[in-house]
């Protein structure tokens, strides 16, 4: 190979190295930050992990939400009209959170089995849902 | 009768934009012409008939006309006036008409706003814009069609959602189209630019302020958007990483890098097929926000509404438009050839720099974003987490900080290190110090606050030696006439840029937020200020009733007092609460309350109160780098060039 060759071929494998390595970083932290969604029928089935963060989404149970203590936080069973989990979440929650609505949690299951949320996102159009939610079938008429 | 002349209107509009798009290209194609010359006027009746289809839908949400189905399902008779004028793009089908008129309206400044531009290459880029119409006015036809009759006539509206009852989201969308939609400019000239194969650096000039305006625009709708978010959504955070945000933040960065790059190809007419290449990618981007936007495939607490088989027809439109001009590129591109080899050691090359960089953070944003969709494909269901876009997007545009500096005192086409060290030195070594001072006053030491303050001192110091510099050893008056207005727009944006990372650096890393339990007469201390809560009381207004709480704040010095009331809003339409939050604003701090919900029956509240330092100069960062955009679009030479003739341009253009 020539000098010039020699510089231009170097360079070339510098840039496939930096690219590799930058795609590598890029999907490792991808892969570090992906939440799975579960439905309260796979929770119970337990095929959702038991430590990790995790997405579950449903209906809030009618006549479920109350506050135990006197704190912010707030306990309300979720159900895909087929499997229930406890929920629990200490903070203020979503506008449109109610009994009956489709709600999706971001947390992770303690060791009595119930959910522990970190954040509640509900929806903020009265037609919106979720597509997670369309998906399950429920028998809400939105 | 008025909604029907809309709907028809419409449908010529239609028809014209088939015309404007086929006609002027085949006669640019063929030599005709008198078929050139029907691009200007096709154009500008394109326009005159959306802007009636418009109109007669702002009609029709000024005078309650309940018998059209989308004034039913996005308005009420108890809606202010100005809520009707703004619910028009409040929902899907309205919005898809404020993105035609507002492509129509960039289309007419087109036709009349390029004399300087010849004929053929006018009459190219317009039939291009009139393609894209065709697109878009057949969708709306199609899938979305607004003036859609209810039979029989509704009585009332079922109201405009309360979250868009609000000037901020009033003004977002339009904001945001002018940005979006104003990519299609650019994208305009570079087809047509490819189809002509002529692509010299007067192509990049004539590109230049319109990219710059559609920039600006953009900027300003980010930042509304985000305001909004603040202050509406009663969570007190600015930015989400929400696959929406995304969506427009996207061609915001493309276009970042188009702005520089369409810099270069003017001034040194290298890199033609990379700028061609990033206006293509710049417009794609904002189609592909359209598509993310309205076909509901993410699941995103922005996200409305919407169907499933509209997405598919926006899909399509994307796939069309992105496959035929890249393919287009991949055919022609060859035929650019550079004028000039690049110097890395350069200002072209710190610009190619800064162009990658851009590039690959908003790959790694697009990765994130359409990550979920592709599991979803395959029947996974994830979410992506925004430490994954807050880890790529800042170490991936922490060396552009650097770069900026740089970039703004190196010389064009080749300098050398020896000038470059000697020069910045002494400037890195002052911010270097002066910002671990700045750190040190700060609650609490973080590297990573230490990292941002550096950053803006280091634009903001190399800002104040490139006016140094310009201005250094000359009379003062013949310096300020001679300096280009691009120069100034320059120095703004990066100021603006430095402005904005001081904000996001001091926000993230120093608010505090509390969300707590307070009955009456409880009293709690946030970051030296006392919070006490007086209870609520209920209010009666237009369309809603409101709990509004008492709260008043203090220092603990006793020196700042302010009294804020935030809602808790029922809308009685349809019967959807609001958290109004109540903010005291400052260019230091700003003190954020939010009403959660009632706890128990003696009056104790669920309430969020949050500490956000320089949250302001996120937002002020926006408003000065849009001001920058302003001041480069309405540089004298964009004009002077418009009145010259082409044999004086291309004397110019060997001059420069």
């Amino acid at each position: 190979m020539t000098p010039a060759r020699k510089k231009r071929f170097g360079l070339i494998v510098l840039m496939v190295a930096g690219v590799a390595v930058g795609v590598g970083l890029a999907l490792k932290s991808l892969n570090q930050n992906i939440m799975f969604f579960f439905t309260p029928s796979e929770v119970i089935s337990g095929k959702a992990p038991n430590s990790k963060l995790f997405r579950m989404g449903g209906m809030v149970v009618e006549g479920s939400v109350r506050r135990p203590g006197d704190g912010l936080t707030v306990q309300f069973g979720l159900t895909d009209n087929e499997q229930q989990v406890t929920v629990k979440f200490t903070g203020i929650l979503p506008d449109l959170f109610r009994e009956g609505q489709g709600i999706i949690a971001n947390g992770r299951l303690n060791d009595s089995g119930e959910f522990v949320a970190e954040e509640v996102l509900a929806k903020h159009d009265e037609t919106y849902m979720p597509p997670e939610l369309a998906d399950m079938k429920m028998g809400e008429g939105n | 009768m008025i909604p029907e002349i809309g709907h028809f209107a419409l449908i010529i509009a239609l028809s014209i934009a088939f015309v404007q798009a086929a006609v002027p290209l085949a006669g640019a194609g063929l030599g005709v012409q008198r078929w050139i010359a029907l691009a200007v006027p096709a154009a500008l009746a394109q326009l005159l008939f959306i802007g009636i289809s418009y109109a007669c839908l702002t009609w029709v949400f000024i005078n309650h006309d309940f018998s059209v189905l989308y004034a039913v399902k996005n308005s009420n008779s108890e809606l202010p006036l100005i809520y009707r004028i703004s619910g028009v793009w409040g929902a899907h089908e309205g919005s898809l008409l404020l993105w035609a008129l507002v492509l129509a309206l960039w289309t007419g400044a087109v036709a009349v706003f390029t004399p300087n531009v010849p004929r053929v290459m006018r009459a190219r880029v317009l039939a291009i814009l009139g393609l894209v119409s065709c697109g878009f006015l057949l969708f709306i036809i199609i899938t979305s069609n607004p003036f859609e009759r209810l039979f029989p006539a509704a009585a009332q509206g079922s109201d405009l959602n309360p979250l868009l009852q609000d000037i901020g989201l009033a003004i977002h969308p339009p904001m945001l189209y002018l940005g979006y939609v104003g990519f299609s400019v650019a994208f305009a000239f570079s087809i047509a630019a490819l189809i002509s194969g002529q692509v010299d650096s007067a192509w990049a000039r004539w590109s230049r302020p319109w990219t710059n305006i559609a920039w600006l625009f953009l900027t300003l709708g980010i930042a509304l958007g985000s305001w909004w978010a603040y202050y509406e959504l009663g969570w007190g955070g600015w930015w989400f990483w929400d696959p929406v945000e995304n969506a427009s933040f996207m061609p915001w960065i493309v276009g970042t890098a188009l702005m520089h790059s369409l810099a270069i190809t003017e001034k040194r007419g290298t890199f033609k097929a990379w700028t061609a290449l990033l206006a293509i990618f710049a417009f794609s981007l904002s189609l592909l926000g359209t598509f993310l936007v309205r076909s509901g495939v993410l699941t995103s607490v922005h996200a409305f509404a919407s169907d499933p088989q509209r997405g598919i027809f926006i899909l399509g439109f994307l796939v069309v438009v992105v496959g035929g001009s890249l393919a287009l590129y991949a055919w022609r591109a060859p035929m650019l050839k550079s004028a000039a080899k690049t110097n890395l050691l350069s200002r072209d090359g710190v610009m190619l720099l800064n162009n990658i960089f851009l590039v690959v953070a908003c790959s790694a944003i697009l990765l994130g974003t359409l990550y979920p969709i592709a599991i979803d494909a395959m029947g996974g269901k994830i979410s992506v987490g925004p430490p994954y876009f807050n880890l790529m997007f800042l170490s991936l545009t922490a060396p552009l900080g650097v770069l900026i500096g740089i970039g703004m005192l190196i010389r064009w086409k080749s300098d050398s290190l020896q000038r470059l060290g000697s020069k910045l030195k002494i400037p890195a070594i002052v911010v270097l110090v002066l910002a671990l001072l700045l750190s040190f006053a700060l609650p609490e030491w973080i590297w990573t606050a230490y990292l941002g303050i550096a950053m803006a001192l280091w634009i903001a110091v190399t800002v104040g030696i490139a006016v140094y510099e310009r201005f250094h050893g000359r009379v003062l008056s013949n310096a300020l006439r001679s300096t280009p207005a691009g120069f100034y727009g320059m120095l703004l944006g990066h100021l603006g840029i430095a402005v904005f990372i001081v904000g996001v650096t001091l926000t993230s890393l120093y608010n505090q937020e509390k969300d707590l339990r307070m009955a009456p007469g409880d009293t709690y201390e946030v970051a030296g200020y006392v919070f006490t809560f007086h209870g609520v009381r209920d209010y009666d207004i237009d369309n809603y009733v409101a709990t509004r709480g008492g709260f008043s704040v203090s220092s603990e010095s006793g020196d700042f007092k302010v009294d804020l009331f935030p809602e808790k809003r029922i809308y009685r339409v349809q019967t959807m609460p609001m958290t109004e939050a109540a903010i005291d604003a400052g260019l230091t701090r700003d003190l954020f309350i939010a009403l959660g919900e009632p706890l128990d029956q003696q009056g104790a509240w669920a309430v969020r109160i949050y500490y956000k330092p320089f949250i302001r100069w996120v937002w002020l960062g926006a408003i000065i780098m849009a001001l920058g955009g302003l001041f480069s679009a309405s540089d004298k030479r964009y004009r002077r060039l418009a009145r010259s003739s082409s044999v004086e341009r291309s004397a110019a253009e060997q001059a420069a």
